[in-house]
């Protein structure tokens, strides 16, 4: 998990509504192979034109936003399939930090999983943000402070926006995740201790459980079927 | 006693514990594998030398990037074949219940998990999918996860999560002729929009949906991502405890008695409050077809397409001058009596039996329209077979559709079945997206009814006005 906490960089406003995860990584380009390059498939439906051909007119294929680390979108970006291959897909081009209108819920949960900062601002905002970009055909950066919740505007105007405390801890960190849930080890264990009481059906039935209970029944090993190609 | 929710019911019994930062340790229940989101989990516990914690409540099934060829193999659909292969090898190395594609329990992992009671009301699941709010049918609270959160169920059985606002659709008035579950959730994602429900976690309820078969809450909580929420759910009832009772992997006995009391107090209580309350006129409805490239853009099959130039938020005109362009539409247009290429009847959204005899109802003895491929795609092995012993395979078969085997197959062209770059496609699946049935695809979502009523028209109509 890669740590964030300020980064200057160009923005590059894709500002449609609705981009869903189908958009940011096409199903096709997540099967070619088990670990693809995820950065070359990142809109991979856009950003192409027969085959692989870079389409012209799509801003990531267009100085300075070849470059871009941050994203400007609009309403419900990254809604749709909960693939988190879209956060792999952005990061892998280089991409940080996404300033949207809001996000589909998944998307921006996986986007704390792997290092990607996620802010939500109000669409004037976003608008006006996407508008300086645009009146210039320079590469003037933003900058995206974690650590003070700032925006540095391309003209210097400073725009606050909000963060969860514990979200925000976790990209300032990049804390393994894993590591701080299994610190609550003991309370898992008790939790399930009583569960087991209280919803015995929950741990019995279950296809594995049948299984092993049917082996112990009859005196048999637990076999499964080898792995084969 | 504060007055609760069906969710804020089941969300408490399911703490943990409670962290700091206001969120909790939510323990699931079920943690269901599919081969494309499942081995990156799989790789990040190998690298951490961790171990799963609870196999007992996993359960892995081979049913995405799978062939639909009658006769398939691990091979039929070569990209797919090492998805396949790692997720066995992870599985069985892991000591975790592989269904495979053999398997005659094999299906769409949210078709066939409440099938076997695998799911169960009351439980939290999750899978690596974001169509896990479809087990939501049964009452249970089920949500997608991305890959990340696979590993941190793998390795410790809970979640850190923050609790969702409650929102609840209050469905009531009369259900018209040709009106289906699928078109309540079409109307409901048209009227309040596809971001509508971030954040929720929707309860369906109201005189409809209590009249409504347990496939039909399927088919409504499926489509609540499509909406933005990860979580939908019906309070589970008479008609939840009826269709749990005697599955697979139902608890029996004393185990069972003790379940089925506890499952009937997950009802919302009267006063309890909502975040959001929405009550929808069922009477409006009528059957709904899609027309854009998001599930928002839906009306009913005798309106029209909107026009842009009547919109007056830029972005949002934008939007749909560009669904239009990419559908190949002309704002005002009408859909009835558009010519479509393709029928695909299937996805956890709308191929369980029901589905499949909704469609069949519609074909009397007639055949698919020349120019038209139209493939049926039974939900699960268990669907395919039921529906072959009361002879819909031959209906189906008869009128010229392909009668295939169960998986997630063009819903997101995962396989070999896609529709044709620029083609037209009616869809009983749940995405309209842009590409999502194959590069340049063009897809109406409809219900199973209107599907294989286009399929035999070779264009799209209006079920009502055509007397079956």
């Amino acid at each position: 998990m890669q740590k964030f906490d300020r980064l200057t960089a160009v923005a590059a406003p894709i500002l449609t509504d609705n981009i869903d995860t189908d958009q940011i990584i096409p199903i096709p380009r997540m099967l070619a192979s088990m670990r693809p390059d995820y950065g070359a498939a990142l809109f991979g439906n856009w950003r192409y034109v027969e085959g692989d051909q870079p389409n012209p007119s799509f801003i990531l294929n267009k100085p300075p936003f070849t470059n871009a680390k941050i994203v400007l979108a609009g309403e419900n970006f990254g809604c749709g399939s909960s693939r988190e291959h879209a956060v792999w897909a952005l990061m892998g081009f280089g991409v940080r930090c996404v300033i949207a209108m809001s996000f589909g819920d998944i998307f921006f949960n996986n986007c704390f999983k792997r290092g990607l900062l996620p802010v939500v601002l109000s669409p004037d905002l976003v608008r006006s943000l996407a508008a300086e970009i645009m009146s210039t055909s320079e590469a003037h950066p933003i900058t995206v402070n974690l650590v003070d919740r700032k925006i540095t505007t391309v003209e210097g105007t400073e725009i606050n926006f909000s963060i969860d405390d514990g979200l925000r801890e976790i990209l300032l960190e990049g804390l393994d995740e894993i590591g701080k849930i299994l610190k609550h080890e003991l309370d898992i264990n008790a939790f399930q201790m009583r569960d087991r009481q209280l919803r015995p059906w929950i741990y019995e039935a279950t296809p594995a459980a049948l299984r092993q209970q049917m082996a112990v029944a009859t005196g048999s090993v637990i076999t499964s079927e080898p792995i084969k190609r | 006693m504060t007055p609760l929710t069906a969710f804020d019911k089941i969300w408490n019994l399911h703490v943990v514990k409670e962290l700091n930062d206001g969120s909790v340790l939510l323990h699931i229940d079920r943690h269901m594998m599919h081969e494309l989101s499942s081995y990156q989990g799989f790789d990040g516990l190998r690298g951490a030398g961790r171990r799963v914690r609870n196999i007992e409540l996993t359960v892995g099934v081979q049913e995405h990037i799978l062939s639909t060829d009658p006769g398939r193999n691990e091979d039929s659909f070569a990209p797919g074949a090492d998805f396949l292969y790692t997720l066995r090898q992870n599985t069985q190395e892991a000591g975790i219940e592989l269904v495979d594609f053999r398997d005659s329990r094999q299906g769409i992992v949210h078709v066939m998990a409440p099938e076997l009671g695998i799911a169960l009301p009351g439980a939290t699941l999750v899978c690596g999918d974001s169509h896990t709010c479809t087990v939501g049918g049964i009452g249970a609270v089920s949500f997608g996860i991305g890959s990340s959160q696979v590993e941190e169920v793998l390795a410790t059985q809970v979640l850190p999560m923050r609790k969702p606002m409650r929102m609840r659709v209050v469905f009531d008035g009369i259900l018209q002729p040709g009106v289906f579950a699928k078109d309540l959730i079409l109307y409901l994602i048209g009227k309040i929009g596809a971001g509508a429900g971030t954040g929720y976690a929707v309860e369906y309820a109201g005189p409809v949906i209590q009249d409504l078969p347990i496939e039909g809450r399927f088919t409504l909580c499926n489509m609540a991502i499509e909406m933005g929420a990860r979580v939908g759910f019906v309070a589970p009832d008479d008609k939840t405890i009826d269709y749990v009772r005697g599955r697979r992997y139902a608890p029996t006995g004393k185990s069972w008695t003790a379940a089925e009391s506890h499952w009937r107090q997950l009802t919302t209580d009267e006063e309890a409050i909502f975040d959001r309350e929405i009550t929808v006129d069922t009477t409006l409805i009528g059957p709904q077809v899609t027309w854009g490239t998001s599930p928002q853009h839906v009306i009913n099959v005798d309106g029209q397409v909107p026009d842009p130039q009547s919109i007056s938020d830029p972005e949002t005109r934008r939007n749909a001058e560009q669904a239009l362009a990419y559908m190949g539409l002309t704002p005002g247009a009408s859909l009835i009596d558009l010519p479509i290429q393709n029928v695909f009847i299937g996805s956890c959204t709308n191929s369980r039996l029901d589905d499949l005899r909704a469609a069949a109802a519609m074909i009397q003895k007639r055949r698919v329209a020349a120019g038209v491929r139209a493939m049926v795609v039974p939900g699960s092995t268990s669907v395919k077979r039921a529906a072959e012993g009361e002879g819909l395979d031959r209906i189906f078969i008869d009128a010229g559709f392909e009668w295939r085997e169960s998986a997630c197959s063009m819903c997101g062209a995962v396989n070999a079945d896609k529709v044709g770059p620029g083609e037209r496609c009616v869809s009983t699946s749940n995405r309209n997206f842009e590409g999502r049935q194959g590069p340049n695809s063009r897809t109406h979502l409809a219900s199973p009814a209107m599907a294989a009523a286009a399929a035999i028209a070779g264009r799209i109509v209006d079920i009502r006005k055509l007397g079956v």
